[in-house]
This record gives C-alpha cells, structure tokens and sequence, in this order.
C-alpha cells in the first residue's frame, strides 16, 4: 500500500462504492439466514440460536408436499427442457446460415423476452379452457409451462459447448467409417457432456425458482415452495419461512458451485 | 454448385428443422402460441363471474386508459389506471438509473481485480443473480420492515424513537427491485468492461486527459453496448414486475404486473387484463427493438 504509483485503472470512488454494493447485496441474505436459526417465537425479538424454525418446517405436511411437488417439477421440466434444448443446439449449431434460423432461435429465447406475468396469463387462459375441456387438473400442466420457460436456459450452455467444440474429431470419426448415429454416440455426446449437465442444472434452478407462472397455472392445493411462501407472506410471516428459504438458498449455492467447477474445466 | 451440394445443403435445412422440432412444439404450445389467446381475450366482453363472453368488444382496450362517465356515458382519461402504469414507469426508470450508478462502479471493481481474485467477485455477483427472486425479495424485506434490521439498529442506537415505515410504500418497491435486479445490470456491464483495452486509458492520460474526460470521452463510449444491455435487462423486468411489488408494496403500491392480476382476480375483468398484457408485451417488444437497433449500429460504427 506504501507504492501510491499512478495507476490508470483506478477510478477514485469506484472501489468503495463496489464494497459498498457488495455488502448491500449479501447484508439482506445473512440477516434473513440469521432469523431461521432465530429461538424465539416472534421474526422481531432474538432468543439464542436454535434449529426450531428447521424442524417446525420439516414436520409442516403442507411444506413438506410443496418441497416434493417442487422437486418432482424441477427434475420433469429440467429432464424435458434439456432433452429439447440438446436437439435444438445440435440442429442450430455447425450449419450454414439457413432461411428460418432466426425464427428458430427467436422461438427458444421467447420466454427470456415476453414478462412473466404475460405469459402466466396466456397460461391460466389456455389451461383453464383444457381443464374444463379434459377435466384433467394434475401436474401436467406445471411441468409443461415449466419445461416450456426453462428451455432457453438449458440451451445456453449447450449451444456455447457445441460452439467451442472441435469439428475436426468427428471429422476423424467419420474418416474411420464410424457412421453418423456412432459418431455422435461415442464422439459429440461425451465432449458435449459438461454442457447438457450445466444446461440441465440451470433448468432445474430456474423451475425451482418460479413464482409467477407456478401461481396463475397450479390448481388448488398445488403449491410449489414459492408459492407457498409467497402465501404464507401475505399472513404473519414466521421464521418458518426463514427456514424454508435457507433451505432454498443451500441448494442453490451447491447446485451453482458445481456449475461452475463443470463449465471452468472447459478453459 | 453441383446438385449433390445442393442436395446436402438441403438435407441439413430439414435436419435442422427436424431436430428444433420439439423445442419449438413446447415452446409454441406453452409460451408463444398462448400469447395469441389473450389477444383474442383483449377484444372480447368480460364475462359475469370472470372469464369472458365470446361477444367481439373493444371495451377491453379503451378501459386500458378511459373510462365511462356512469352518468352520462362520456369518456374520461382512467386517473386509477394513469397512476398505477405512471408508478410502474417511474420506479422501472429510477431502478434502471440506481442499478446504473451503483452497478458500473462494481463492475469496474470486478474487471480490474487481478484474475483469480476477479473469478471469485465475479461468483459473488453471481449467487444473488441465480437466487430465488422471492426470497431476496424476503431478505430485503427482512432489513427495512418496521421489526426489521435496519429499524432496530436505528431504534437500538438511539436515532429513532419509532420504527420508520418504509415498507407498503414507493421507496420500499424500488429499494427491493434495486436490489433483485442490480445483479442483471453488473453482469453485462462487467462483460463490456473486460473486453476494454486498458491500454487506451494509458493513452488518454499520456495525452493530458482528466480523470472525467477519460471516463466521459474513452470508456462510457466503448462500453456503451454493455449499458444498454443492462439498462434493458433491468428495466424490462422491472416494467412487468409483479412478486416485489406484492411483497414489499404490500398490494396497495401496485405496478402493472399486479393491476393485470387484478383484472384476472376481483376485477373479474378478463378482457381489460388482457389487453394491459397485450400493452405491457407491446412496450416491452419497442424497448427490445430500440435495443437490437442500438447494439447493430454500435457493431457497424466503431471499425
């Protein structure tokens, strides 16, 4: 610190304000954590640290649903969003430019462009007639308008894979007569791999993390975590909720973490 | 070309196709082709208990900005409506501005941190852009509700005798959208700012320029693309936001998200939130024009 060299990159102010952000940014998030290890019975007064909140979440049976409804959601929608995207990538990637390629990739990044609300309003009005048509109310519908917004996430990372992907390897492959259905099996879809898994665990994420469509599609008694929680939010907010999305957060946090380990070992 | 290229060409156009397929069958039965129901639902009359009579009606688009005298049937400008889509428009501007101005900084931060120290900003930044919005929503309602952190610091020291009330108010949604979305405004802007050669500020002081004229006159102009990405990426959600207005504006501070819940709820006036959709959808496509434009000129501009 003693070398006060001119250096041009440093803008005065800069750094503290991005302290400054950064704090703001993870002030809110630990506050909150704190609250759900809270051993009172009120979210205002502190009583001592305690797993309570935890455990009075665990056994709460309507929790309990929400946490497998969401889980068995995220898993369908991620496995069919994936699925989709992975064929998609491969179809729009390594080709030359054709007629219709714009509209390919305008159709995938749609849910990222139109608001949510539109879209979860577009969603009640359709599932709504199908219900009444059908009399079908399951969870079908969930997981379809999940599968559907998750998409554009799934093939993010699969599309840069295939991008970054060395051609001339399969070229080799089809030099020693391997035939198209083998080339792909044993060479493109191993490289691809890391990419389908980082595509597949944002899916997942995403769907994990939707409110807003989960709200104006489910059926009643269908609640996800979030919505759940955004319930519980309009009445007297226990630390249960605390609990909850400290539970959320963990899985979060891991699910990022390998993320990341899986798309850096590419560079 | 000869008719085998030719025919090889055309083979991958349909391989194409093919393999998009699917995606583009999800896509189209549960995002894009519902769009075109609630454009439908926006020209027909609102039914008696929700839903919709198929009458063809435009009352659904005029009540979007008028509405009907009882008594005499005249028309005037709707004042509820103008003042729910003016606060919508107002807090999406001030939070593109406040994620802006805390937002550049931060990312300068990242970009000038050396390069394993900049992996690690550059997670930090990360795990609140991939956070349940909810629950940051929750945690920033944690702070400023009237129990909440920031409340008892200041009640605790001495400052305030009572809580001050921020929450259910303006200041308390733009503070929370602010906060959800700064991640969306950092991430684009720090990509602009990494690809900027920092030789060029060497450059601009070697040739006498101020501190203000190198950020004014070198680096606002070449990360210019970045700044419109993240002004869109954080105003569009923000326009159509409707989880942080509930939460924090506690359903009286409502933004357009929540009037258009409104309409498919207690106002039970399913046309006039359709057409709210179709209009929040319509400002939303200008705002992603306005940006595709600006981006392609940037690209032919600087050689």
């Amino acid at each position: 610190m003693a070398d006060r060299r001119f250096e041009p990159t440093r803008i005065p102010g800069f750094a503290t304000v991005a302290v400054l952000a950064f704090v703001a940014l993870y002030l809110p998030i630990f506050t909150l954590v704190a609250y759900a290890f809270n051993g009172g019975t009120s979210i205002a007064v502190w009583e001592g640290v305690s797993l309570h909140w935890f455990s009075k979440a665990w056994e709460n049976e309507a929790v309990k649903s929400a946490t497998l409804r969401s889980l068995t959601i995220a898993s369908l929608a991620a496995i069919i969003a994936t699925g989709c995207a992975t064929l998609a990538a491969l179809g729009t990637t390594r080709r030359r430019a054709f007629k219709g390629q714009t509209f390919i990739y305008v159709m995938i990044n749609q849910p990222l462009m139109v608001p949510e609300i539109v879209t979860a309003v577009a969603l009640l009005i359709l599932f709504g007639m199908v219900k009444q048509w059908t009399g079908y109310q399951g969870l079908g519908y969930l997981v379809l308008a999940h599968s559907a917004f998750c998409i554009p996430f799934a093939y993010l990372p699969i599309r840069a894979r295939l991008e970054g992907m060395d051609l001339s390897l399969e070229t080799a492959a089809a030099d020693l007569y391997a035939n198209p259905w083998q080339t792909f099996r044993h060479v493109t879809l191993p490289l691809l791999a890391p990419g389908i898994l980082a595509g597949a665990m944002l899916a997942f994420v995403i769907s994990l993390d939707d409110v807003v469509i989960t709200e104006f599609v489910k059926s009643g008694g269908q609640d996800t975590l979030p919505t759940y929680m955004l319930g519980q939010m309009r009445r007297a907010i226990t630390p249960e909720v605390n609990a909850i999305s400290t539970g959320l957060l963990g899985l979060t946090v891991i699910l990022l973490t390998a993320f990341f380990l899986l798309t850096r070992k590419k560079a | 070309m000869s008719i085998s290229e030719d025919a090889a060409a055309a083979r991958s156009v349909r391989n194409a196709w093919a393999l998009s397929a699917p995606a583009l069958i999800l896509l189209t039965l549960a995002a894009a082709g519902p769009l075109l129901i609630v454009l439908v639902y926006s020209f027909l009359s609102p039914g008696k208990y929700g839903n919709v009579e198929w009458v063809f009606s435009l009352d659904g688009w005029r009540s979007v900005l008028y509405t009907k005298d009882i008594f005499d049937d005249s028309l005037q400008l709707a004042d509820a409506h103008l003042t729910i889509f003016w606060r919508s428009v107002k807090l999406s501007l001030l939070t593109t501005g406040i994620t802006f101005l805390v937002g550049f900084p931060t990312a300068w931060f990242i970009a000038t941190r050396p390069p394993r120290a900049r992996a690690l900003w550059l997670f930090l930044i990360t795990i609140p852009f991939w956070t349940n919005l909810l629950i940051r929503t929750f945690a920033i309602n944690e702070v400023i509700r009237n129990e909440g952190l920031f409340n008892t610091v200041m009640i605790k020291l001495g400052l305030f005798s009572e809580p001050l009330r921020i929450i259910n108010t303006d200041a308390a949604v733009l503070m929370g959208m602010t906060y959800v979305y700064l991640p969306l405004m950092v991430l684009p802007l720090f990509a602009a700012i990494d690809r900027f050669d920092m030789r060029l500020l060497e450059a601009g002081y070697d040739l006498y320029a101020s501190r203000w004229q190198v950020l004014r006159r070198i680096i606002l102009p070449i990360v210019k693309p970045g700044i419109i990405a993240g002004s869109i990426l954080v105003f569009v959600p923000s326009l159509g936001a409707y989880v942080t207005p509930r939460v924090l504006g506690g359903g009286k501070q409502m933004m357009i998200g929540n009037f258009i819940e409104l309409q498919f709820g207690q106002g039970r006036n399913w046309p006039l939130g359709a057409a709210l959709s179709m209009s929040l959808l319509i400002v939303v496509m200008v705002a992603l024009l306005v940006y595709v434009r600006a981006a392609g000129k940037e690209g032919h501009g600087h050689g």
